[in-house]
This record gives C-alpha cells, structure tokens and sequence, in this order.
C-alpha cells in the first residue's frame, strides 16, 4: 500500500461525488453516481479490501446504476430537470456545526495504517492465525463470512428476499 | 486548535469521508427531487463503509490472504479482515434498500405523475 497514491484518488472520489451532486440533469448525476462507485471500488482494491472491492463493483456501481436507470426510464424529461432550492437558515447552522465537530473528533482516532490501531489489535489478530487451522481457507474474508459468521450471511439472503417481495409488490400493475 | 488541524489533514480519508457524509445528507434533507434524496441517501452509505474499510488497513501490509498455510501467521503483514466481512453485508443490504426506495419513487410517480415532493404534496392537499 504506497500512501502517495491516496490523495489523488480520493480528490478524483470527492470530484466524481461533487459532479453526482451538481450536475441539474438526473441521468448525468446517475451516471456520474456509477463512476463515483468505480472510483471507490478501485481505492478499496488499493487498500487491500479485495473482495468489497469486487461487491462495490458489482452491486454497488453496477446493480445500483442500473435501478436507478429503470426508475428514470418511466419518467418525462420535465421531472428529470432539477430545482435547487434555496437553503434555509437551519440548514446552513447545523450542517457546518456537524461537519466542525466530526472534523474535532479526528484528533481522537488512531491512525490510519497503523497496525497497532484498537480495530486491528484485539480480535482480528486471533482470526488471521487460527482461520486456516479452523476452516482450511487461505482467504480469511471468505472463512469469516461463510464459516464463523455463517448464520448472519444466510439470514441476510432473508433481508435481499423481501427486498425483493416489496419491490414486485410495489411495482404489480394493479388489474 | 493547530492539534485539531493537523490531525484532520494527516488523515485524508477521514476528511473525505466527512465531506461526502455532510454532503450527501444535506442532499437528502434540502433536494425537493425524490431520486436526488435517494442519491444523497447512497453517498451517505458508501461514505461510512468507506470509512470502515479505511480503518482496516495497515501500512506495508497486504490482502487478507495468506500467502503461505504453514508457517505461522504474522498479524501485521495482512490487512484487518473484521470490516471487510462486515461492509460485504452492509453494501448489499444498502442496495437492497435503496432498491425497495426507488420501487416507492416508481409507484409515487405512477400514482402522482411526480417526483417533485411539493407538486406530491400540492396533490395530496
């Protein structure tokens, strides 16, 4: 992981973000939305997250895109045009005030890449020696996901399957 | 106060996330335009997984895939596998529910013939 790379990769994530939210025609925002995803899946493949990468990729820039797409084929090009409001006052104090304070709380985290960092320190060591021993596995995501947290991914196979029900009920075409 | 400062600018990713967090929410509260709150709604989720997976790594490691099964593990050369498991479930559930919203925006349009929230609102009246 060469550091140097980050600061152009994230300024092209913050640029593609920006255009999403700028741009006053909805289908170039969504476009836009799906090269945002493709930027974030290339800087998670460079952070060593391979197999978010490959989901983000996947689901998030290509399943995603595409359902914003079916949603605006349906629609006129007069509600495809955006307003853009005037903030109001409420707005302009808390968000500032919200961005102050998170920004406030950088001091407080550790370090990014430090390999002594709580989050990488207490269990996930235990988890990278003894995931070969325990599932023959040499990728530990996949031994994670499917072998110690195996009940949580087949109950998640329940959340995408009424997903699934609401949308085609919200869809069917009422006779 | 120049603490506060230095730490936020030797932590780019977390200044990123911040930005696109905000930015996003502000989209989703102000926006009139349903599909524009739902594409405020999508950058507020990748913004908090990409901070997730930010925290994950470690410098001069590499992926969370061993590359030898015999000798013994060395924790710090592999990146933290924890929040790559958990944001796997979390990006797919975060699609899964920004596909039951833009069913809804269908079905508003449909019935309301909009997706500006005042005209809705101006209908319903």
């Amino acid at each position: 992981m060469i550091f140097s790379f980050e600061i152009p990769l994230l300024l092209l994530l913050l640029a593609t973000a920006a255009g999403a939210i700028m741009v006053k025609d909805l289908m170039s925002s969504i476009l836009l939305l799906g090269t945002y995803g493709f930027t974030l899946a290339l800087i998670w493949a460079w952070l060593g997250a391979v197999d978010v990468a490959f989901v983000e990729a996947v689901v998030g820039a290509g399943l995603a895109t595409v359902l914003f797409l079916l949603t605006l084929f349906r629609t006129a090009p007069k509600d495809t045009r955006l307003r853009r409001p005037p903030p109001s006052l409420t707005t302009l104090i808390v968000f500032p005030l919200l961005g102050v304070l998170l920004l406030y709380a950088a001091e407080d985290l550790p370090e990014f890449g430090d390999p002594n960092s709580p989050a990488s320190a207490h269990i996930s060591p235990i988890y990278l020696k003894q995931s070969y021993q325990d599932s023959h596995t040499p990728n530990v995501v996949t031994s994670v996901l499917m072998d110690y947290r195996s009940l949580d991914t087949m109950i998640e196979t329940v959340v995408i399957f009424s997903a699934g029900i609401a949308c085609a009920l919200l869809l069917r075409r009422e006779t | 106060m120049v603490d506060a400062f230095s730490a936020v600018f030797q932590r780019p990713n977390f200044l990123t996330f911040v930005i696109i967090f905000l930015w996003g929410f502000y989209i989703m509260v102000t926006r009139y335009n349903l599909v524009k709150k739902l594409i405020g709604m999508y950058l507020v989720q990748t913004s908090v997984i990409f901070f997730l997976v930010s925290i994950s790594a470690k410098k001069g490691a590499t992926l969370p895939i061993l590359l030898s099964t015999t000798e013994p593990v060395q924790a710090a050369n592999y990146a933290n596998p924890l929040p790559h498991v958990l944001t796997l479930t979390a990006i797919v559930v975060g699609v899964a529910t920004l596909g039951v919203g833009l069913a809804l925006c269908a079905a508003i349009y449909r019935t309301y013939g909009s997706l500006d929230e005042e005209e809705i609102l101006k209908k319903l009246e």
